[in-house]
């Protein structure tokens, strides 16, 4: 069980939070970053693990929020199967999407560009067909019991937003040790040597998304039982596509705490902004914007590759004085 | 089916909108087919230009034709520092990086201009945006025939550029061989750089051409340039013929199933159309690679 015991302990210690405040404003704070990072969590198997840049996870987010808001409230569905099928969902058109995409060969910039025009033509589709609720968008009754997935105080909602993303940290660990791990990895690197070594770069990449798009779409639905309400901006708009790319990215792409770190990082700067500013739309995401282009220029590697210099700098002294 | 004089209005109305569609694509394509990269920020540069011809109307009373004539030198400017300063250093050569940084150039300006002037729809009304001229039975706006006219002198002056001039022969160069350019005394940055500045220059004219007869908000250049992906992707990326073609042809498709399905599925239309083209013809119908 070597390696995951960092991550153990990071829940621990993430587990007290409600414990030691009851303050509605912290925990809805850490709600919201945690829901960041397991967006974050989602992209980083796909784009930091596999690197496949995506620009539309929103799709999958979004499918998620949908189908678990619309088999509520339209077909009376429980609450958890909702959120269990919802999440079937997203991982299925992650798969669709995956397969067209994939099968053509698309990549890099084309990768990009064909998932955010899914993602765009999902919001365009959800802003007008009749069961989203079009314009209006899709309201969940308040129902305010455990068996309908709602609950009174914040603090279960936290605990289990708090246990997705520790089951998507677990998982993540456990790709990285395996060998579709090293397939992803290798298919990063390099993907033409990792056919010519028998890698199968399609079926890889298409599993890849698809896990990347369940955990994704667990978010969509997590974000749907605790607003109670989503719109075709909200589900599909490019903002959880920006905030789900920008969490690795600034965290540590490719590592297991990167998207954790960085969401708390993002959500920090957005707070901060709005305390300065007052809430004035749009300056949180000039933070965002120019702080992507920052960590790109300066640490490609984010908050977590910062680290890793320094440890190998400190290594490095103590071994010269060894010698 | 719809009687000729129904249609042919459509297609010409269609060709006009077409050619401004046709023009950010140029940019777009002038961009990748030098760079090799996709710019996500040609839709907030193309909002930016929109709000600088808005302002030059509102605040000094230029008139957006004449405002291109300012703009578009600006806007060089504005895209050959963005890509010599900004985007080229941060992207330390790699495609990946490249794409996040236009991205967040994109969420920067967008949001910068959303926080200045909120989401607020403008538009400025000329005295000539309605007139039309009659070319057989249908009727032209004036704004849109400028634009047309405006556009292929563009594509002609561009053109000429690429041709005949040093520094046209220089960008041809690094699209073609970028090692082979460099060791033959071309500055690859210089020249990355004037491409870009000559991408966002296109836009200037565009958001001129746009202005009389559109409005501005925060989001506007996005809807255009969704569009003008489609464009660039269906005319093959890189080509400028491509771009042109496909600009046009693009243009008539939305007035035509504007026509026959309404205005929202009409853009729909549009995206699918892109789904398609980018998933069986990646390499576009004009496209030389494979």
């Amino acid at each position: 069980m070597k390696g995951f015991a960092p991550i153990l302990v990071v829940l621990a210690l993430l587990a007290t939070v409600p414990l030691i405040t009851s303050s509605n404003v912290v925990l809805n704070f850490m709600v919201m970053a945690l829901l960041i990072a397991l967006v974050g969590q989602g992209w980083n198997l796909l784009g930091g693990y596999g690197g496949q840049y995506s620009f539309g996870h929103a799709s999958f987010f979004g499918t998620g929020a949908y189908v678990t808001g619309i088999l509520q409230m339209r077909y009376g569905v429980n609450a958890w199967a909702g959120f269990i099928i919802g999440i079937a969902a997203g991982a299925l058109v992650g798969a669709v999407i995956g397969a067209l995409s994939f099968r053509s060969g698309l990549k890099g910039s084309y990768f990009a560009l064909v998932t955010l025009a899914f993602a765009e033509v999902l919001r365009i589709v959800a802003s007008v067909a009749p069961i989203t609720g079009a314009g209006v968008g899709t309201l969940i009754k308040l129902d305010l019991r455990s068996e309908a997935f709602q609950f009174q105080s914040r603090a279960p909602f936290y605990w289990i937003v708090l246990g997705m993303v520790g089951v998507s940290l677990i998982l993540t660990r456990m790709i990285e040790d395996s060998r579709f791990g090293a397939y992803l990895v290798a298919v990063r690197e390099n993907e033409d040597a990792a056919r010519a070594l028998g890698v199968d770069a399609t079926i890889v990449k298409l599993c890849a998304m698809t896990i990347s798009a369940a955990i994704t779409a667990a978010a969509g639905c997590f974000y749907a039982q605790y607003y109670l309400f989503i719109d075709a901006g909200i589900a599909y708009g490019p903002w959880i596509s920006i905030e789900g790319l920008l969490a690795p990215i600034i965290g540590g792409i490719g590592t297991v705490f990167g998207p954790l770190l960085g969401a708390l990082v993002v959500k920090t700067l957005g707070e901060l902004t709005k305390l300065v500013t007052g809430g004035a739309p749009g300056l949180d995401l000039v933070i965002y914007g120019s702080v992507l282009i920052v960590v790109v220029a300066f640490a490609p590697r984010g908050i977590a590759g910062i680290f890793v210099d320094l440890r190998r700098r400190l290594s490095g002294t103590r071994g010269r004085s060894r010698d | 089916m719809l009687s000729p004089v129904i249609l042919v209005p459509a297609v010409l109305n269609g060709l006009m909108t077409g050619a401004v569609y046709a023009l950010i694509a140029l940019g777009l394509t002038l961009i990748y087919g030098v760079l090799h990269i996709i710019n996500f920020a040609h839709g907030a540069l193309l909002t930016a230009a929109m709000f600088a011809a808005f302002f030059a109307y509102q605040w000094l009373g230029i008139d957006p034709y004449l405002a291109a004539i300012g703009l578009t030198p600006l806007f060089f400017l504005l895209g050959y520092g963005l890509q010599r300063f900004v985007i080229g250093p941060a992207a330390h050569g790699e495609d990946r990086n490249i794409l996040l940084v236009t991205l967040g150039l994109a969420v920067v300006i967008e949001n910068a201009l959303l926080y200045a002037f909120r989401a607020d729809t403008r538009t400025i009304n000329l005295p000539y945006a309605f007139n039309v001229i009659e070319v057989g039975t249908a009727f032209l706006a004036v704004p849109r025939v400028i634009a047309f006219g405006v556009v292929i002198a563009v594509a002609l002056a561009l053109w000429l550029i690429m041709r005949f001039t040093y520094t046209g022969k220089a960008i041809r160069a690094v699209a073609k061989e970028k090692l082979g350019a460099e060791l033959s005394g071309i500055d690859v940055a210089h020249i990355y750089a004037v491409t870009f500045g000559l991408g966002t220059a296109c836009l200037a004219i565009a958001a001129c051409l746009l202005m009389p007869t559109y409005y501005v908000n925060p989001g506007a250049g996005n809807a255009f340039v969704l569009i003008a992906f489609t464009i660039v992707v269906l005319g093959g990326m890189g080509s400028v013929t491509g771009a042109l073609v496909g600009g046009l042809f693009v243009g008539v498709v939305e007035s035509l199933s504007g026509l026959y399905l309404g205005e929202s599925l009409g853009q729909i239309g549009i995206f699918v159309m892109f789904i398609l083209v980018l998933l069986f013809r990646p390499s576009g119908l004009f496209g030389e690679r494979a």
